[in-house]
């Protein structure tokens, strides 16, 4: 009886010093006004995104040819493109694009390039040197290179898109989690772990890679906004999402010729990717500042 | 130190071995025949088998990289059929202009970014700092491709100010040339001096608050001496690491402003290659884009050696 009320006691205790540290960690996330602003904004974008057909007044891709090209008017509020298809609507259509990518590749990269490293630093040897090489080798070829010519071999697409951006990205996080491991490796706690026969799996998932969680947390949250810029630039250059689905950095590129008829077409898309990334990047400072215990007093 | 830069290049070497193999597999994947991509679909059975020879691609694949590496290393590329010319001609026309055009971005972003990057963190919390921060900040969240549009409607649509696209070497008109490449080193500036003003303000401040500072005051040196000489030898290391980034770019970061300004460099060419589906020039451009950016890992990794005793060698 005393021995698992004892055991209730510390669940509850563990319980409650994370949800302290949980409430320290937002309060001093949210204590900067800077990072309120951002996130406010960051959730529109997000709210934009996933109620996209209800708050966009036209069909994205619906022509009217005898519409193409005005400026901004009651009708269109950011004016028409080439086709005659609502420059506002394709802008709220192509968020969804945007963060879809942004998540989705930054997610694949930080899942397969965390267990590459993990295994990499566990193991050591044959396995470190073959994993370390192949990091070595992405990373000599600069990023959006690499995405380039992988966009050419297996095309363009949310999904496509996704996994390449997510490989190019992956060689950040086996770094990280290598140099980690390498030094939890050595605690006693994984010795410990060892010693009583648990599997190398095991050890790593439940002992390794909790403990090794917050400065990939950081990395993630600031290489969405990294991710997004790679995905419009690729669009940009007519290699990412293909026509006819809007994407941010394609709007760009098809407005710059009519920069004369109606500059807008160009420029709202653009002013949106850097809105969204200066956001992104903002609360990604305010995450890294509000988990390293040195600067929570000073912010 | 000799042994030092041994390893490393014996390092590089690897990679870049790793490297060729990843390209070379990668553009074998293309979808499609590469005869058929490369030329368009109308072409004789003769024009058919004389480039599919010509490629190798009779032979295993194993061969085809050996062979078509033996060849790389003594930059014989092959024949690019969108461009109808030698490789390696290609490139001798097209690597220059970008070299030119990132080099003065360079050698421009790299002291304004420094200067201010100091004057944020000397006054770290003023008014100034602000203003320095933000600017950072939201220059390096901008994409380099919006910048130029911005760029163009404003200086060329707007205020007619300056050409639009194109390029002219200053030795052949020097003022046409000016105008012309003023906005695309402007746009590919600002991204750099944002992102070394970012990171000479932290380290700076991380340096400020050590002991030897402290110590340098109490001795009673001027402010100046104290941040140009002390603070700054040590500041400055961190920001080499990103001037090596930087500088590993030079010739394969340029992509987008070209595009903007129709510039016909080492970017504009790698997309036109890959939009071709064009083989030996995609495989070229990407080999030549990585090695550039090996080679200059490696200086950055001996400068770094060399300036930061810290680091054993």
């Amino acid at each position: 009886m005393t021995e698992q009320s004892k055991t209730i006691d510390k669940n509850e205790a563990i319980r409650l010093h994370k949800a302290e540290n949980r409430r320290k960690f937002l309060r001093a996330l949210f204590k900067r006004k800077l990072v309120r602003v951002s996130a406010a904004g960051l959730v529109l974008f997000i709210l934009m995104a996933v109620f996209a057909p209800l708050i966009s007044p036209y069909d994205p891709n619906k022509q009217v040819l005898l519409d193409a090209l005005k400026g901004p008017s009651s009708k269109y509020l950011l004016g028409t493109d080439n086709f005659g298809r609502d420059v506002l609507s394709r802008i709220i259509y192509g968020a969804r694009v945007s963060l879809i990518v942004g998540v989705l590749a930054v997610v694949i990269a930080c899942i397969l390039g965390t267990f590459l490293g993990m295994v990499a630093g566990f193991f050591g040897g044959v396995v470190d040197d073959v994993i370390n090489r192949i990091s070595e080798a992405v990373r000599a070829i600069p990023q959006i290179v690499l995405a380039m010519a992988l966009c050419a071999v297996f095309g363009g697409g949310i999904i496509n898109l996704s996994v390449i951006l997510g490989i190019s990205n992956i060689a950040v996080y086996i770094r990280m989690m290598r140099g980690q491991v390498l030094s939890i490796k050595e605690t006693d706690y994984v010795m410990a772990a060892k010693l009583q026969g648990n599997r190398s799996m095991r050890i790593m998932m439940k002992h390794i890679l909790p403990n090794c969680l917050s400065p990939i947390i950081v990395q993630m949250t600031l290489q969405v906004g990294q991710t997004i810029l790679s995905e419009a630039g690729l669009s940009f250059l007519g290699l990412g999402i293909s026509a006819p689905t809007a994407s941010w950095g394609s709007i760009v590129s098809d407005g710059r010729q009519y920069l004369m008829q109606n500059p807008l077409f160009s420029i709202a898309p653009g002013i949106c990717i850097a809105l969204l990334v200066v956001f992104l990047n903002t609360v990604g400072d305010g995450v890294r500042d509000a988990l390293d215990p040195r600067m929570r007093g000073k912010i | 130190m000799g042994k030092f830069i041994l390893k490393r290049t014996g390092q590089t070497l690897i990679v870049l071995l790793i490297v060729s193999i990843f390209i070379f597999l990668l553009v074998s994947f293309l979808p499609g025949d590469p005869v058929y991509a490369m030329l368009g679909g109308e072409i004789t059975t003769e024009t058919y088998n004389r480039w599919y020879f010509q490629l190798g691609l009779d032979k295993p694949l194993v061969v085809r990289y050996f062979y078509w590496l033996s060849k790389a290393v003594v930059g014989d590329f092959g024949i690019s059929a969108s461009q109808h010319k030698a490789v390696s001609e290609v490139l001798a026309q097209r690597v220059p202009i970008t070299l030119y055009l990132s080099f003065f971005s360079f050698i421009l972003s790299v002291p304004l970014g420094i200067l201010l990057g100091i004057i944020a963190a000397v006054n770290r919390g003023k008014k100034i700092d602000g203003i320095l921060t933000t600017f950072a900040n939201v220059c390096s969240c901008l994409p380099q491709f919006f910048l130029s549009v911005l760029f163009l409607y404003l200086f060329s649509i707007k205020l007619h100010a300056l050409p639009s696209f194109g390029f002219t070497w200053p030795w052949v008109d020097f003022v046409k040339s000016f105008r012309q490449a003023l906005m695309p080193i402007l746009c590919l500036t600002i991204g750099g001096i944002a992102s070394i003003c970012r990171q000479t303000r932290s380290s700076m401040l991380e340096v400020i608050g050590q002991d030897y500072i402290r110590t340098a005051r109490s001795k009673g040196l001027s402010q100046k001496k104290i941040i140009y000489i002390h603070a700054m030898k040590n500041a400055l290391i961190p920001v080499i690491t990103l001037m090596g980034l930087r500088l590993g770019g030079l010739i394969g970061g340029s992509m987008f402003v070209e595009s903007v300004f129709n510039i016909p460099g080492m970017g504009m060419l790698l997309v036109t290659a890959i939009k071709a589906q064009d083989i030996p020039l995609i495989q070229a451009c990407v080999l030549l884009i990585a090695v550039v950016a090996c080679v200059v890992n490696i200086i950055t990794d001996i400068v770094y050696a060399a300036v930061d005793p810290r680091i054993k060698i």
